[in-house]
């Protein structure tokens, strides 16, 4: 009953605030205040730095697909103008830039503006009802934050880093630790990298500000918080990390930017720091940082799950309370990223211990998303193809994370392959996975078209055999010892390395086809209407018109208990 | 009793996996005497440590077997629901939300499984951080034991420092000390053809076998951190200026054993191999003694060439 007067209301008001003055041009960007002008903003900016992120990798993939030095020498040889033994030892340097550079991009530029810029900027309010975020104008500064800081961070590349021939760049891990990056990259390419992500973390804690306030004072009337969507939920519990997570960070790398420029001693061992006070401090955010970049995630596919089920969400309060405990304890597990640093015996003890209590939770969430789909009345739409996908390859990753979280297994596979599949099978396989997966749930609403459902299973397909033949081989590495961060292997090493970038290449093909089939849909332009997914998609979102007006919801929907969640 | 299980599931972990057609080939080497990694090898180094040994039962005898038995759990259950209940077979949709029973069980049985996995966890552990006293017993391979191996105190210590890129090693006791640098293809094709290319060094590190010997780890104080680490022995520590971190290992076969920085130090992180030689307590004792009254290359010419 609510929703259909929804559905009429925010028609009129679409109608209506066309009416008003509503900002065209570049005026309509560059000042938005408005949340879904504000994601498409996001989407398009995460788009643009995934390719930049993606192709730094593909340069990397085909460095390692065989033994030796192919490819990195040459290309310092052009890029800097340096030659013979001078080439390669900035190819070698090059190398870690580009690792360094891949990671940054790919967390901070990629898929925390997807999730928490695009998607919920443009959906939580839809969802809980709002014709707005909290604060419009903190949402557009915390947006129009996010270019100048990667544009600082693509800077970073073309300044001294390390010194030396054609040594440009930071090169010192996306993890900055120090003395690498104080007196191992002593050029100022450190210091834009450092400004960079200052500026990245105010425009996500802006927008985290931005959508715990909404969240809390602006549901529609009758929605509380037991009823509101889980992705609403999942964007409450990710802008809370995000808003105690990001300030442990910024105050780390002031730390590291003073003992750069103003003689501080926090983390040099000569005048009584410590280097290991850099990593705990690091990991208190970082930790918190990989659930920031994956609760989104959960919640979006919570609800397709449940869409293409034509069934509601199994167990809403485990649900949803999982996605608290999972934030709650990812702030208490930080050290197991440093067992080899000579923790003691206790410290190890109690992050083995803790860091294993978070597979509990996660387990909640997989079973009861098996348990949404049992007895459902199933559609394999493109959407529901990648929300499987994820289930399945987040279990793999999230099984070889409770390998790690032992630090006694860990001592074999730290800072090896092992952990570079692991926590790419939970972020580039679980986190993007949900990133396309909500993509192909809500293009038809954010724009009103239909894409070619073909193109997007043929996309899901080929990205699935292509991640996992990347992904799969590095446990293998790991396993038999191949360390991490290295432009060369021993030759024993070559075999399933050759597989690994044969994996990208296959990769590479399905992100062509994602976005042919992006520019097919904007071309072909078939409506898509208000609600392409018929009676299992039943979030306020829906009940509006695709896209939505301008301004929703001028009348608030009103929540009654049929329609909870 | 256990012991001999988990080698037995670790055993059939690796056959197992080696039913695959293209890996089976590649794993022809698999098996002989190698300190360092074999070409397509997919499981972990081969052990000589009851370190090692621990790891080794734990990850291919439980770990390995929890996680695949629970990903094909997941896949299993993903597999019947499409088959089952698709809009085909299934047009109506039940409309449950909630079932107490199962959601108990799927939040106790992990919580069981976890404890399980914790209590072989934690034996290992500690055995890892516990230098050996003479009197303290080691899990070795079989981790569900009160401790079976005896290992005897350390009789040597040996001083590592990461230096960006190369190990300085120093016999404390001794106050004898040399660098270890990596062989460039150049020099290991006059030298030592026959060791494997990035790990081939100009001085190995040298250790009697069947000694329990001390490793203190550090890195130059005005550097980087880098990582210590051997596969063969299970150890792995970072090298961090200023600390002074500890650990041991006890060898029981002789031979070449590498291992590679594993903590990302600069441009030549990947070319700063680590070689611990392993030599019998007689060829250990003369190496000394001729590295007392010389040098480095003196005591190396009382051992066999490396080829």
């Amino acid at each position: 009953m609510a929703d259909t007067t929804a559905h009429l209301e925010a028609h009129a008001t679409g109608h209506d605030a066309a009416s008003h003055h509503e900002p065209t041009g570049w005026r309509r960007w560059v000042y938005s205040t408005n949340h879904k002008d504000i994601g498409i903003m996001y989407l398009v900016f995460a788009i643009v730095a995934g390719i930049i992120g993606g192709l730094l990798s593909g340069v990397m993939r085909m460095e390692l697909q065989e033994p030796g030095i192919q490819i990195f020498h040459g290309l310092a040889a052009m890029v800097y103008g340096v030659s013979g033994g001078e080439a390669l030892d900035a190819g070698k340097n090059m190398y870690n830039v580009f690792t360094t550079a891949h990671a940054l991009i790919m967390v901070f530029f990629v898929v925390m503006p997807a999730t928490m810029g695009g998607f919920a900027n443009y959906f939580a309010p839809l969802m809980i009802g709002a014709p707005d975020t909290a604060f419009p104008r903190i949402n557009n500064i915390a947006f129009w934050l996010l270019p100048p800081a990667f544009i600082l961070l693509l800077m970073s590349l073309f300044f001294e880093g390390a010194g030396g021939p054609g040594g440009l760049g930071f090169g010192g891990g996306w993890t900055v630790y120090p003395p690498l990056s104080t007196v191992g990259h002593s050029g100022p390419a450190m210091d834009f990298a450092i400004l960079s992500l200052h500026v990245a973390g105010v425009s996500s804690i802006l927008g985290a500000i931005n959508l715990i306030t909404t969240i809390f004072n602006m549901r529609a009337p009758g929605m509380t918080l037991h009823k509101m969507p889980l992705f609403a939920w999942s964007v409450l519990v990710t802008a809370f990390l995000l808003l105690l997570a990001l300030p442990v960070l910024a105050g780390a790398i002031t730390m590291l930017l003073t003992d750069r420029n103003f003689d501080t001693a926090f983390f040099d061992p000569a005048k009584g720091g410590d280097p290991v006070l850099f990593q705990h401090l690091f990991w208190f955010f970082g930790h918190p940082e990989v659930y920031i970049m994956i609760l989104p995630g959960f919640g979006i596919i919570s609800h397709i799950v449940s869409t293409f089920s034509r069934k509601p969400i199994f167990g809403y309060m485990a649900m949803a309370y999982a996605m608290v405990a999972i934030g709650f304890v990812g702030f208490v597990v930080w050290a197991h990223h440093m067992y080899t640093t000579g923790l003691s015996l206790d410290v190890q003890r109690y992050f083995v211990a803790a860091t294993m209590v978070i597979a509990v939770p996660t387990g909640v969430k997989i079973f009861s998303w098996i348990a949404t789909m049992w007895g459902g009345s199933i559609t394999f739409k493109s959407p529901m193809l990648w929300a499987i996908g994820f289930i399945f390859l987040f279990t793999v990753g999230g099984v070889t994370g409770v390998v790690l979280a032992n630090a006694g297994a860990d001592r074999a596979l730290h800072d090896t392959y092992y952990v570079v599949a692991h926590f790419h099978y939970v972020l580039s396989l679980g986190a993007v996975f949900s990133i396309f997966a909500a993509w192909y749930y809500w293009y038809p609403k954010m724009f009103g078209y239909m894409y070619n459902e073909f193109l997007a299973q043929l996309h899901f397909w080929v990205m699935f055999v292509g991640v996992n033949l990347i992904f799969f081989p590095q446990h293998f590495l790991g396993l038999a010892g191949m360390p991490r961060r290295y432009i060369d292997y021993p030759d024993a090493f070559g075999f399933f390395n050759r597989i690994s970038s044969f994996g990208y290449y296959i990769t590479f093909a399905a992100m062509l086809i994602f976005f042919y089939a992006t520019w097919e849909a904007s071309r072909k332009k078939r409506p898509a209407g208000d609600n392409p997914w018929g009676d299992g998609a039943t979030t306020l979102e829906w009940t509006l018109s695709s896209p939505p007006p301008f301004h929703q919801f001028t009348t608030l929907p009103k929540i009654d208990s049929t329609n909870a969640h | 009793m256990t012991g001999q299980f988990l080698r037995k599931m670790g055993a059939l972990s690796a056959a197992a996996m080696a039913l695959i057609p293209a890996l089976a080939t590649a794993q022809e080497e698999v098996g002989t005497a190698a300190g360092h990694p074999l070409p397509g090898q997919y499981h972990l180094q081969r052990s000589v440590t009851p370190i090692m040994d621990s790891i080794t039962s734990f990850h291919d005898g439980i770990l390995m077997w929890t996680i695949s038995l629970i990903v094909v759990f997941v896949l299993a259950l993903l597999v019947w629901i499409m088959f089952r209940y698709n809009a085909k077979r299934n047009p109506v949709p039940a409309g449950f939300t909630h079932n107490t029973l199962v959601e108990i069980v799927w939040t106790v049985l992990p919580v069981v499984i976890l404890i399980i996995i914790a209590i072989p966890s934690f034996g290992v552990l500690s055995d890892q951080l516990t230098t050996p006293d003479g009197e303290r017993k080691y899990l070795g391979a079989n981790i569900f034991s009160f401790g079976e191996v005896e290992v005897p105190a350390p009789e040597l210590t040996v001083k590592v420092t990461g230096v960006q890129w190369s190990w300085s090693y120093e016999y404390v006791d001794q106050g004898l000390f040399f660098d270890s640098f990596m062989l460039n293809e150049e020099d290991r094709a006059a030298t030592k053809p026959g060791q494997p290319r990035l790990l081939a060094v100009d001085n190995e590190l040298v250790v009697p076998v069947d000694t329990t010997v001390r490793v203190q780890v550090t890195a130059d104080p005005t550097g980087v951190i880098h990582a210590f680490a051997v596969p063969s022995f299970g150890i792995k520590i970072d090298a961090v200026p200023g600390r002074l971190n500890e650990t041991w290992f006890n060898a029981r076969e002789t031979g070449i054993y590498y291992g590679q920085c594993s903590e990302l130090c600069g441009k030549d992180h990947a070319f700063m191999p680590i070689a611990v030689r392993v030599v019998t307590k007689e060829e250990f004792a003369a190496f000394i003694a001729a590295f007392e009254g010389g040098d480095y290359a003196a005591a190396n010419a009382t051992l066999v060439a490396v080829q």
